[in-house]
């Protein structure tokens, strides 16, 4: 090789910095963000369920009527100007019923998805960062939970559940909500275990919690905040369920369950008191559900047509 | 090799924007002419062009090598070649086939030209092979869909003759065989097989050698040659490893930033190199024949990219050499000297090949560290390793587990380093290197043998001792973008280490500051995250956080081996000059011979578990003694096609034998070229009797017949 021999070294001062000539490099939330954008499910999801939690909040504003007072000269009457939802036999107000039915509902959704994907997270991640006994004792539990029905266990458990206030539904519903995403969370950890920067970090000499907690859980948030989205639905579901056999909320509470199995005899005769909280679940449901599959969809680069 | 490395018909065939008027080639004279092509690709963010303007041409049984690195544009253009590219694809410019345009032909027709007319190969032949058929059967389908008339029966035994030619033992079973049960080396032999089937009067290789190791990429080398001579086909060979097509290519193009901007025969680019880019990417390779004496030297900054490219040479941000006319203007390759095939895209063209602007000082050679700046260090062993074992346990079933065999990873390796040393530890992938040093990073007792740091036995420490420990030796991996948490800042990401040890906030970012600085990087770039660097600062940034503790020992994983060829001088220069500056000790764990050259003090060659052969690194590279080092060597190419002409290989036949298999006796006497050629007293010493260690001249070898290495005569460079 001619030229590539020994040559005199010319008095230069080598510049070692790379120069960075791209423009500003775009970020993976920025990424996400401009997915989300063009996804219109999203933008019918979140406006939806906005629409639906202001409802909530400032629904009962210009109505006349709490949802205790009875009219008791209006039992069993069709919408009107007066009672737009109409009123039950008693004369209850079901517009009024409704919106303090889904205020519980909500509340129950948005605390239970969040906290079962917490659970799922904590348990997945420990399961999966420390293998070994620990990890075969939580998949033990995870698949014992999972092949129990939980519809059964909440019937066996509900005279209990009766004397405490509805607040302990919120933490059984999280109880039994978590074990498929732990699943999930256990194997993303497994496999980011043998990434580099895991074990950098574990050559470093980091503690086993603090890498848990720095490089683990945030390397598996965006499938967390999925499971949370995905999960509100789906919570309000079981909760509805519960309540519409009787194990849930418990009167003089109401939720959109109470009010459906209420209303669910007179769903042919009278089907005001049926089929405004009826649609009002859907709604509800169908929107968390849009959100949390738009997320999903922005988040996970192999799904649809979003390959990168 | 062929003779028409010139082809006087083909003489005015030209960039476009030096193409003389109308009088247009006749297009019957080439058997591939690609003419003017632009690809772009639309994005959300914007199209990128990846190819802008490309025009070459390949005649009848001609070898045309394609360089370039990633993000280069010269796969896209070969895709376009085949007709493969996404349906999204705008294509300009114009392909010719035989005479006939191949752009807006229909997938019918285009399906009915690839295989017969051009064939391709591609890099990862594991993807390229449908994982449900067997070989042979995927083999007698390109057959029958090219010749209807071929019965089943005759396409199942070309088949196996085909495999035969491209040398898979035992053909007659292997054609019954899957995908997954040929190694990398043999399922691109098989892809070769289906690439020639037809006999395609082109082939397009596109990186087929990449995935695999040094001694797999010479045979398959081989097999390629020997393919194109059997079918006379011409080959367009498409890698960014200049020591591939040194020794195969007649002509050679190299693309940077979508264009070709310089090609010639092999001859002339590389021993005339007339852009600043090829020259700087000649001298900025480590490479076996220079490598150790001379100090690379890095090309800086790194390719642009296609999304927004500035106006003016898209090279002018890194040229040594760049003039004013350079920022404005993007120079059309213009013909450097009498040949009309010789050209090169750069204004200075006519200087630099005069001579004028002198070659070898185009770009300024990196000083030494200067005398009084390097570190005096105790020559003491810092590291030391004994016996050291891992053996896997291979199981089988689900609910009931039982062993069925042992995977002997790590199988009683020694070995010592000094303070301010290097060990490189060289070995084809599956050897057992990296496994070697996380069981020593692991800091803990090994199944087998003893590590001891600092003199201190690590069996014996302490939790505590141990994590204080933990700050005289760090680790630098492979993938800089795998080991760093993309969710960290830079600063965060440094600082971590010391986060251990309990420095307080402020000292942690001064500290933190102060390595940036050491490794070139701006501290105040220090709240930035991983991924807005290039690979080069990335990888910068991991040693910076391996230094963060000023630690003793440093073990690097193939630090350079996931970085391209340009920004690699200048990370191993940076290495080598804070080995001197801070006295460090590097254990250097790489499968780039030419890398391990420029770096170590003192070699270990790996094969199966053992150490083999190990010693300076002079005696190893000048004169090996265990056959496997010699065969490793010598298939290592080398940039420069003299040296790769004049000598001859010493190919190692099959593959690396899987480490479950219990061979008795020497472990490398399967694929040993000794082997066969000792008389039957000494295999049979070979057979029964396991090496061990001896010293032999300067290095210490585990082979019973080194003596007689000499017995390989193999001209080494």
């Amino acid at each position: 090789m001619s030229m590539l021999d020994e040559m005199p070294a010319p008095d230069a001062t080598a510049v070692i910095t790379d120069v960075v000539h791209s423009a500003k490099p775009v970020s993976r939330l920025r990424l996400v963000m401009a997915r989300l954008r063009s996804t219109p499910r999203f933008w019918v999801g979140i406006i939806g369920l906005g629409a639906i939690i202001l409802w909530a909040i400032f629904g009962l504003v210009p109505n006349a009527w709490n949802y205790t007072d009875l009219d008791i000269y209006n039992m069993g009457s069709s919408p009107s100007r007066l009672h737009w939802f109409g009123t039950s036999d008693i004369g209850e107000d079901i517009y009024a019923q409704t919106i303090v039915g889904l205020r519980k509902s909500l509340i129950i959704g948005l605390l239970v998805g969040p906290l079962a994907a917490i659970v799922a997270g904590v348990v997945g991640a420990v399961a999966g960062y420390l293998g070994g006994w620990w990890d075969r004792v939580i998949v033990w539990v995870i698949d014992l939970l999972l092949v129990l029905p939980s519809l059964f266990l909440f019937i066996l458990l509900s005279p209990i559940f009766k004397q405490l206030s509805w607040v302990a539904l919120i933490f059984l519903l999280a109880g039994f909500g978590w074990m498929i995403m732990a699943r999930v969370i256990r194997a993303q950890t497994r496999s980011l275990r043998e990434r580099d920067f895991i074990k950098a970090a574990r050559f470093m000499g980091v503690d086993t919690w603090t890498i848990i907690r720095r490089h683990v859980l945030p390397n598996v948030s965006s499938l967390l905040i999925i499971d949370a989205t995905l999960g509100v639905g789906a919570a309000i579901l079981s909760e509805t369920t519960l309540s519409f056999f009787g194990f849930g909320i418990q009167a003089p509470d109401v939720s959109l369950g109470t009010l459906l199995a209420a209303g669910q005899s007179a769903a042919a005769t009278r089907p005001w008191l049926f089929i405004f909280p009826a649609a009002i679940l859907v709604f509800t449901v169908l929107s968390a559900s849009l959100v949390g599959d738009a997320l999903r969809d922005a988040v996970d680069p192999t799904s649809g047509v979003n390959r990168d | 090799m062929t003779e028409n490395l010139i082809d006087p018909a083909a003489s005015n065939e030209t960039s476009p924007s030096v193409r003389p008027g109308p009088t247009q080639p006749n297009p019957s004279n080439h058997l591939l002419e690609v003419r003017d092509l632009h690809v772009t690709f639309p994005q959300p963010g914007g199209a990128v062009t990846a190819v802008r303007g490309v025009s070459y041409h390949v005649d009848q049984g001609e070898f045309l090598g394609i360089v370039g690195e990633s993000g280069s544009g010269k796969s896209v253009s070969s895709l376009a070649v085949m007709g493969l590219l996404p349906s999204n694809a705008k294509i300009s410019g114009d392909i010719l086939f035989e005479g006939k345009s191949l752009l807006g032909r229909s997938d019918k027709e285009m399906s009915k030209l690839r295989g017969e007319g051009i064939s391709i190969i591609f890099q990862d032949p594991l993807s390229a092979l449908t994982p449900v058929y067997t070989i042979g059967a995927q083999i007698s389908e390109a057959l029958r869909l090219h010749d209807r008339k071929l019965s089943k029966a005759a396409a199942n035994a070309r088949a196996v003759e085909l495999l035969k030619v491209v040398g898979i033992p035992n053909p007659e079973r292997r054609a019954q065989a899957f995908p997954h049960e040929f190694s990398g080396g043999m399922r691109q032999r098989a892809m070769i097989a289906i690439a020639i089937a037809n006999n395609p009067r082109l082939i397009i290789a596109d990186e087929p050698t990449t995935a695999l190791d040094v001694t797999i990429q010479a045979q398959i080398l081989e097999v390629l040659q020997k393919a194109k001579d059997m079918t006379g086909a011409a080959v367009v060979l498409i890698t960014h490893d200049l020591g591939v097509v040194a020794g195969n290519a007649d002509r050679l193009a190299v693309m940077y930033a979508g264009r070709i901007v310089e090609t010639g025969t092999v001859d002339q680019v590389f021993h005339a190199p007339s852009m600043p880019y090829t020259v700087g990417l000649l001298r900025s390779m480590p490479n076996l024949a220079t490598a150790g004496h001379t100090r690379l030297v890095p090309l800086e900054g790194r390719p642009p990219q296609l999304s927004n490219l500035a106006p003016g040479c898209p090279f002018a941000p890194r040229c040594p050499v760049v003039i004013e006319a350079c920022r404005s203007t993007e120079p059309p390759l213009t013909v450097i000297g009498e040949d009309p095939l010789n050209s090169a895209a750069c204004l200075r063209v006519a200087e630099i090949a005069s001579g004028q602007l002198d070659r070898t000082k185009l770009y300024p050679v990196p000083e030494p560290v200067a005398t009084a700046e390097r570190a005096l260090v105790a020559p003491e062993t810092v590291l030391d390793v004994a016996g050291l074992e891992r053996h896997f346990p291979l199981s089988k079933g689900s609910v009931f587990k039982r062993t069925i065999g042992t995977v002997r990873a790590v199988d009683g390796v020694s070995f010592d380093l000094r303070t301010g040393q290097t060990l490189g530890l060289v070995g084809e992938s599956g050897c057992g290197k990296s496994t070697t040093v996380m069981e020593i990073l692991e800091l803990t007792k090994p199944q087998a043998g003893q590590v001891s740091i600092n003199g201190r036995d690590v069996a014996t420490l302490t939790a505590r001792e141990r994590k204080a420990l933990r700050k005289e030796i760090q680790v630098v991996f492979q993938d800089p973008m795998a080991s760093l948490d993309p969710r960290l800042p830079v600063q965060d990401l440094v600082a971590e280490p010391l986060t251990v040890h309990g420095v307080p906030a402020k000292d942690r970012l001064e500290k933190v500051r102060a390595v940036l600085d050491l490794v070139g990087l701006d501290p105040s770039m220090a709240s930035r995250y991983p991924h807005e660097f290039s690979g080069g600062q990335r990888q910068r940034i991991g040693i910076a956080r391996a230094l963060v503790t000023d630690p003793k020992i440093v073990v690097l994983d193939e630090p350079v081996s996931a970085l391209d060829v340009s920004i690699q001088a200048g990370v191993i220069n940076l290495l080598q000059d804070l080995q001197e500056k801070l006295g460090l000790s590097y254990l250097f764990v790489a499968h780039d011979l030419a890398v391990v050259r420029q770096i170590s003090d003192n070699v270990a060659v790996m094969y199966l578990g053992r150490i083999v052969e190990s010693g300076p690194a002079e005696a190893i590279f000048e004169n090996p003694q265990h056959p496997y080092t010699k065969a490793l060597l010598s298939a290592v190419p080398v940039p420069d096609p003299t040296v790769e002409r004049s000598r001859t290989r010493i190919l190692l036949e099959g593959d690396l034998p899987s480490p479950t298999e219990d061979i008795t006796g020497c472990n490398f006497r399967t694929r040993c070229p000794l082997y066969k050629l000792m008389d039957a007293p000494g295999k049979e010493q070979c057979r029964t009797q396991d090496p061990q260690p001896r010293a032999v001249q300067n290095s210490v070898v585990a082979c019973h017949h080194a003596e007689r290495i000499g017995l390989l005569a193999a001209g080494m460079p």
